[in-house]
């Protein structure tokens, strides 16, 4: 095998250097309105005092999961765990970063799947796009994000923006593919608009699928939200990486328990948004 | 009186594949179906379909799978796109019309209902049936009273609020058939409605279907592959295959005069006694004798005819009077009394009553049935004889597309059916049927002789 080695590793990387040089007054731009949204949802969650959060929480698990009071007692404990570890704004920081990417990550990655839905063509671009944004080893989208955004909350978010999108828009695609024949007939039959077909059938039939991308996305988030702290990003992953560091299994493992609480509950409340069929 | 044409269907060709011109011109040069998959590797849905549909009648499209009734019906509103050829609905093309027409067009003027009933599960039995007028930016007061309005119809008054997955099938379908009513259509299409119902469901439905029809005569196309359910709903019949109308025309057209060996063959397996009627089967009703005669021309007509009872009717209407027996008129010959005082009472049938009602009366009866209209005038008489042979009849076309124009076994055929009494079921080997045979044949002989 003489054939030389194909320079894809180097492509990238100029590529990368290029769009920092010429587009960076953009870049910061991006990064100035995505701090804006971080730190709008930090600052709801720390203008409150922590009983006050675990409440609502505790409210919004009782009222999305069919008045179930274990579920709201359970949040209303862990929450209140959480403060007494004294880990409350860094958890804070951590849940403010979650909600501001899976936010986003929704609010692109949903119209996008619906487009994809709609047109074959977008599908077979977008395909493997999806796959490699969710096969490359999520450490991988550090480093672009780290040139692009320097060290902090911003490029975390974008890391986990690119990691935590493509299950949105892969099971938004396929609810409402997967809505049937007949029922998108009736639409067609009874003389509905093609808004008036998404809107009144198509996507209440494909919820519960569009629920449970919501549900995967809000869940990559968290754990990619963990793993940015390698780049800066603040909460309980820096915590936990500050007890990696200094070989402190107490401190590691109390941001861990944080985590798994933030996890939970946010998993149980979304799962529960999903109506069942 | 000459019906109007509601829907007429004018060269519809439906090509499935990527150049469907090429197709359309192979088909005009006149190569088979086959032929044309072999050199283009395209499917055709659709060759040459024409029929009219006429205002307030039931046309049913029949076939088997993949006949292409499915795809027929739906290039009716172009939720399929016909390759080729015109579909007009008061004589207005809609395969020209724009997108916005075509849309005013489904919205008030075709409704459909579909084989899986299609409701939307994430809303409510009212708000299903809304849901045609909701599109229409109809405020919400009216399109709910219409909605209930249509859920009266079908008989679901009450369960407005339900929510579908609630439903037992037969009542999702009137969900079905009430939305398509809500809009208050001129045409429905009905896309297989009853085929996913339990047999005794569908059968209600189908009568609910005729009752309503009768109301509010609506013009409505229906796809069905059944054939009991076509001879049952139908005004006409469209029988499909391999994406061509075979024949069109009512139930009794396809059963007497099947087009071709494949009707035949598939109207071979019908209960006859269920779509012939009396009128279908009776005979003239010859001799007659008139309430004015005298007894000794009622035993002359009676000697002439070999028969032992004779109708009596009043007038040229012929209304019928009742019946004479031999025994009786030779008693008053001999009394002189008048044919008045000796005149039995006699049950008449209606010309619409079924053959399968009219079979067990027939049976227990000793004289034949009198057919009168509304004003009791004699239409016609039925004797065992015509019953027998309207039913065998049906046997002979089994016979006939199967084995062909082989006439012992048609004959033997119709005597099995007409000595099933005397056989005492099927024990008799075969061998010894041709020996049976001779005594029914008798036997029904001696019995018109005896009448």
């Amino acid at each position: 095998m003489i054939l030389p080695k194909i320079p894809v590793g180097d492509f990238v990387e100029t590529s990368v250097f290029w769009v920092e040089l010429h587009l960076g007054w953009f870049l910061d731009l991006i990064s100035d309105f995505l701090d804006l949204i971080i730190s709008g949802f930090s600052d709801i969650l720390m203008f409150f005092p922590p009983f006050v959060i675990a409440l609502i929480f505790a409210f919004l698990a009782y009222s999305t999961g069919s008045k179930n009071l274990k579920l709201a007692v359970g949040t209303f404990a862990g929450f209140l765990l959480i403060e007494n570890l004294e880990i409350w704004e860094l958890s804070m920081e951590t849940l403010s970063l979650v909600i501001s990417s899976a936010f986003l990550a929704l609010i692109i990655g949903i119209p996008l799947g619906i487009l994809t839905a709609k047109s074959d063509f977008l599908l077979h671009i977008l395909k493997p796009l999806l796959d490699l944004m969710q096969t490359m080893p999520s450490f991988v989208y550090l480093i672009p994000a780290l040139i692009f955004f320097g060290l902090g909350n911003v490029p975390g978010m974008i890391a986990t923006l690119v990691f935590a999108m493509p299950p949105a828009i892969r099971l938004t695609n396929l609810g409402i593919r997967q809505v049937p024949l007949e029922l998108k007939e009736v639409a067609d039959a009874f003389g509905s608009t093609p808004l008036q077909k998404l809107v009144k059938v198509e996507l209440p039939v494909a919820l519960p699928t569009i629920m449970a991308g919501v549900n995967q996305c809000i869940m990559l988030s968290l754990s990619m939200v963990v793993i940015s702290a390698m780049i800066g990003a603040r909460g309980l992953g820096y915590q936990v990486l500050f007890g990696i560091q200094r070989v402190d299994i107490g401190m590691g493992f109390e941001a861990g328990l944080g985590i798994v609480i933030i996890a939970v509950v946010l998993d149980r409340i979304t799962q529960n948004l999903s109506p069942d069929k | 009186m000459e019906k109007n044409t509601k829907l007429e269907v004018r060269n519809i060709n439906k090509i499935f594949g990527k150049n469907p011109q090429r197709v359309i011109s192979l088909l005009n040069k006149g190569l088979s179906k086959n032929e044309i998959f072999e050199k283009t590797k395209q499917t055709i849905g659709l060759n040459n379909v024409n029929f009219k549909v006429n205002e307030g009648e039931i046309f049913v499209i029949m076939g088997l799978s993949g006949s292409g009734k499915s795809t027929l019906l739906r290039c009716l509103n172009r939720l399929i796109e016909p390759t080729s050829g015109e579909i007009l609905i008061d004589g207005k093309d809609i395969t020209r019309m724009s997108v916005e027409e075509l849309r005013n067009t489904r919205r008030t003027r075709l409704g459909m209902v579909f084989q899986n009933f299609a409701l939307l599960p994430h809303r409510s039995v009212l708000d299903n049936v809304a849901y045609g007028l909701e599109i229409q930016g109809i405020p919400k007061k009216e399109r709910n009273s219409k909605a209930l309005e249509a859920i009266e119809t079908v008989g679901l008054k009450g369960y407005e609020n339900s929510m579908i997955i609630q439903l037992s099938g037969g009542m999702k379908q009137r969900v079905g058939l009430a939305r398509a009513l809500a809009n208050d259509p001129d045409i429905l299409l009905m896309d297989e409605a009853f085929s996913a119902l339990d047999p005794l469901i569908r059968s209600d439905m189908q009568d609910e279907l005729l009752a309503l029809e009768d109301r509010m005569q609506k013009t409505i196309i229906f796809v069905s592959h059944d054939l009991d359910e076509a001879l049952k709903l139908g005004d006409r019949i469209a029988l499909m295959k391999d994406g061509e109308v075979v024949q069109i025309g009512t139930p009794e057209e396809i059963l007497t005069d099947p087009a071709d060996s494949y009707v035949s063959r598939f109207v071979a397996g019908v209960d006859r006694s269920k779509i012939f009627t009396a009128e279908s089967v009776m005979k003239r009703p010859e001799p007659l004798v008139s309430i004015n005669s005298g007894p000794r021309v009622a035993l002359q007509l009676m000697k002439e005819y070999g028969i032992s009872s004779i109708f009596v009717v009043e007038g040229k209407s012929r209304l019928l009077k009742g019946v004479l027996m031999i025994s009786d008129v030779v008693e008053a010959l001999k009394s002189k009394r008048s044919l008045e005082s000796i005149v039995r009472e006699v049950p008449s049938i209606p010309p619409e009553m079924p053959l399968y009602e009219i079979i067990p009366l027939i049976a227990d009866s000793d004289y034949p049935l009198p057919v009168v209209d509304e004003k009791r005038k004699l239409k016609g008489i039925i004797i065992r004889g015509t019953v027998l042979g309207a039913l065998a009849m049906s046997e002979d076309t089994t016979e006939e597309a199967s084995a062909g124009d082989d006439e012992p076994v048609m004959e033997d055929k119709n005597e099995e059916i007409s000595c099933k009494k005397c056989q005492q079921g099927n024990l008799i080997p075969e061998k010894n049927l041709s020996s049976e045979v001779e005594k029914p044949g008798k036997t029904s002989e001696a019995m018109e002789v005896k009448i």
